[in-house]
């Protein structure tokens, strides 16, 4: 049976939500042990070792890997890929970061972003923007896949019992230092495990409309809020409210689109949704064509009384 | 110092794709093609930074058909000094684009290698960081700003919670996001000029690297096609809708 090392993210604490579709994706193919790298990390280690499905952990504990740096991290698990087949990292912001480089080091081609194990070292992916699923078969020694985390359930977060191995690595690469981050702080579900979300474009004129009108709709439902690429670029909301091709890739249960005309590159973050709903003016946007359920008119009067009537 | 861009032809990103009948890709033949959006982003920085006098020779470089070249000229329309094609009409996969990078960075010395995020293609978002381990430098990827310091690059990225600022040693690479730059358009004059700048075509083979794909595609399909909606003539009977799916 092959061996799988999973990267999981985490703050130290707890194990974030993306990890656990990761496992789920890992163990298709293989039998999986996590590696939980950081600097006082202990806790996540512990909370990866609860996670169904893990085997064992490895913890790699030095303030080097603290704020999972590409230029440290990735020699890490190079280095311990001798032992496993395969390396398999969330297609998050810091996944896609890592992996390509371990990719390179490891001297095999990475496959990106996949939906599906069909085999020992076959898998489907998306390209050009989620329009065609391309089936593809590494010929490399070892495998090295980012998981779109949306295509994968979620494994259960407790009901394991894996052993935490200590291990060690080169520690910092003396190359890049971290600064420090800006990270929007936010009440709301966060967008790519959200159940609903409502999202804007950028039909909604400023950012106070935007707050104004999304915010209390998604209040309402208990939603996070998204955006279109031109809303966030206009400003209205930050860059990480990006849903689309280059920005999140979301499937809630309900997405409801707002004032989003819907261009091949937001479709390609959200049309995996279960039920998506457009509420446009134009009733030719091609939103429509990919929603179960359109409402045509004016979202100024329109969303506010549907806030009022939910 | 000076700075290498690495620009790459696609498809235009207007452009709805259609899977061949065959399931062996998308039909490209007769479609528009333009430079990767995420390039013109890098081709944009590095002319920026050439006019703040931090670097001194822009080189595009691009691997792709001989009609790649197209996409080298409007880099050097853009502002590039000159460009290096290779050429290759088989799909070159990021790994082998990496060592292509890589050996030309040996010959070329650039202090800085600007690459986009992601290709609106293959969508790998894999080069920069590959050619960041191949070469052994630091990367700063999904950039929204960069500054030169002396000796070092700060880069602030995009991340999945904000934005995070790291210091990197030069050399380094750096990756393009959407909100690093708002690029400029080619004047019909630098268009004209861009015409008679050099333009070097080389071949896999001289820079010594196998283009052989390690990734065998087995097959291409359309995606799942979603079932034709509804349209609801008002809010209440959006409201019912809502309530009757258990999220209201």
């Amino acid at each position: 049976m092959s061996k799988t090392l999973v990267w999981v993210e985490h703050d130290n604490a707890s194990v974030k939500d993306a990890t656990l579709a990761v496992v789920t994706a890992a163990a298709q193919m293989g039998e999986v042990t996590a590696l939980v790298a950081g600097s006082g990390c202990d806790a996540a280690a512990a909370a990866a070792a609860q996670i169904a499905g893990v085997a064992k952990v490895l913890k790699a504990d030095d303030a080097a890997y603290a704020n999972a740096l590409a230029e440290n991290v990735a020699p890490l698990v190079a280095g311990l890929m001798a032992d496993y087949d395969a390396f398999v990292a969330p297609a998050t912001t810091t996944g896609k970061n890592i992996a390509p480089r371990v990719a390179a080091l490891l001297d095999v081609m990475q496959v990106s972003d996949i939906l599906s194990v069909e085999g020992p070292k076959t898998f489907t992916r998306p390209i050009y923007a989620g329009n065609a699923i391309a089936t593809v078969e590494s010929t490399d020694a070892k495998i090295v896949v980012t998981v779109r985390g949306t295509a994968f359930a979620k494994a259960e977060a407790t009901g394991g019992s894996a052993a935490v191995e200590a291990v060690g690595g080169a520690g910092d690469a003396g190359l890049s230092a971290f600064m420090g981050s800006e990270i929007a702080k936010s009440e709301r579900p966060e967008l790519t495990s959200a159940k609903i979300i409502v999202s804007g474009g950028r039909a909604l004129k400023d950012a106070e409309t935007f707050q104004s009108v999304i915010t209390p709709l998604a209040d309402k439902l208990g939603a996070g809020i998204g955006a279109s690429r031109a809303a966030v670029d206009a400003g209205y909301v930050p860059n990480d409210y990006q849903v689309g091709q280059t920005g999140k890739i979301v499937a809630p249960e309900v997405y409801i689109a707002v004032g989003i005309s819907g261009a091949i590159q937001h479709l390609a973050g959200m049309k995996d949704s279960k039920t998506i709903i457009a509420i446009n003016k134009d009733e030719d946007a091609p939103i429509f064509q990919v929603a179960d359920i359109g409402l045509v008119g004016d979202l100024f009067t329109l969303v506010p009384e549907l806030t009022g009537k939910l | 110092m000076k700075a290498l861009v690495c620009v790459k032809r696609v498809i235009d990103y207007n452009v709805k794709p259609r899977v061949k009948a065959d399931g062996t890709g998308v039909d490209l033949a007769n479609v528009k093609m333009s430079m990767n959006p995420f390039d013109e982003i890098a081709v944009e920085e590095a002319i920026r930074l050439k006019e703040k006098g931090v670097v001194t020779e822009i080189v595009a470089v691009s691997v792709g058909p001989a009609k790649a070249q197209e996409t080298l000229r409007t880099a050097l329309a853009m502002g590039a000094d000159r460009a290096i094609l290779v050429v290759s009409d088989d799909e070159v996969e990021p790994l082998a684009v990496a060592k292509i990078v890589k050996a030309i960075a040996d010959e070329e010395q650039p202090g800085l290698i600007i690459t986009g995020k992601q290709a609106i293609d293959d969508d790998a978002n894999q080069v920069g960081q590959m050619v960041a381990a191949l070469l052994g430098r630091p990367q700063g990827t999904f950039a929204n700003e960069v500054a030169v310091e002396g000796d070092s690059i700060v880069v602030k990225r995009e991340i999945d919670g904000g934005l995070e600022t790291v210091k990197l040693a030069l050399p380094a690479i750096v990756t393009t996001d959407l909100r690093l730059n708002e690029p400029r358009y080619a004047s019909l004059p630098n268009i004209m000029k861009a015409k008679s700048k050099p333009l070097a075509t080389k071949a896999p083979a001289d820079y010594g690297v196998d283009i052989a794909a390690r990734l065998k595609t087995l097959k291409v399909t359309e995606p799942p096609v979603r079932s034709a909606g509804i349209k609801v003539p008002d809010v209440d009977a959006l409201v019912a809708k809502l309530k009757e799916m258990g999220v209201a």
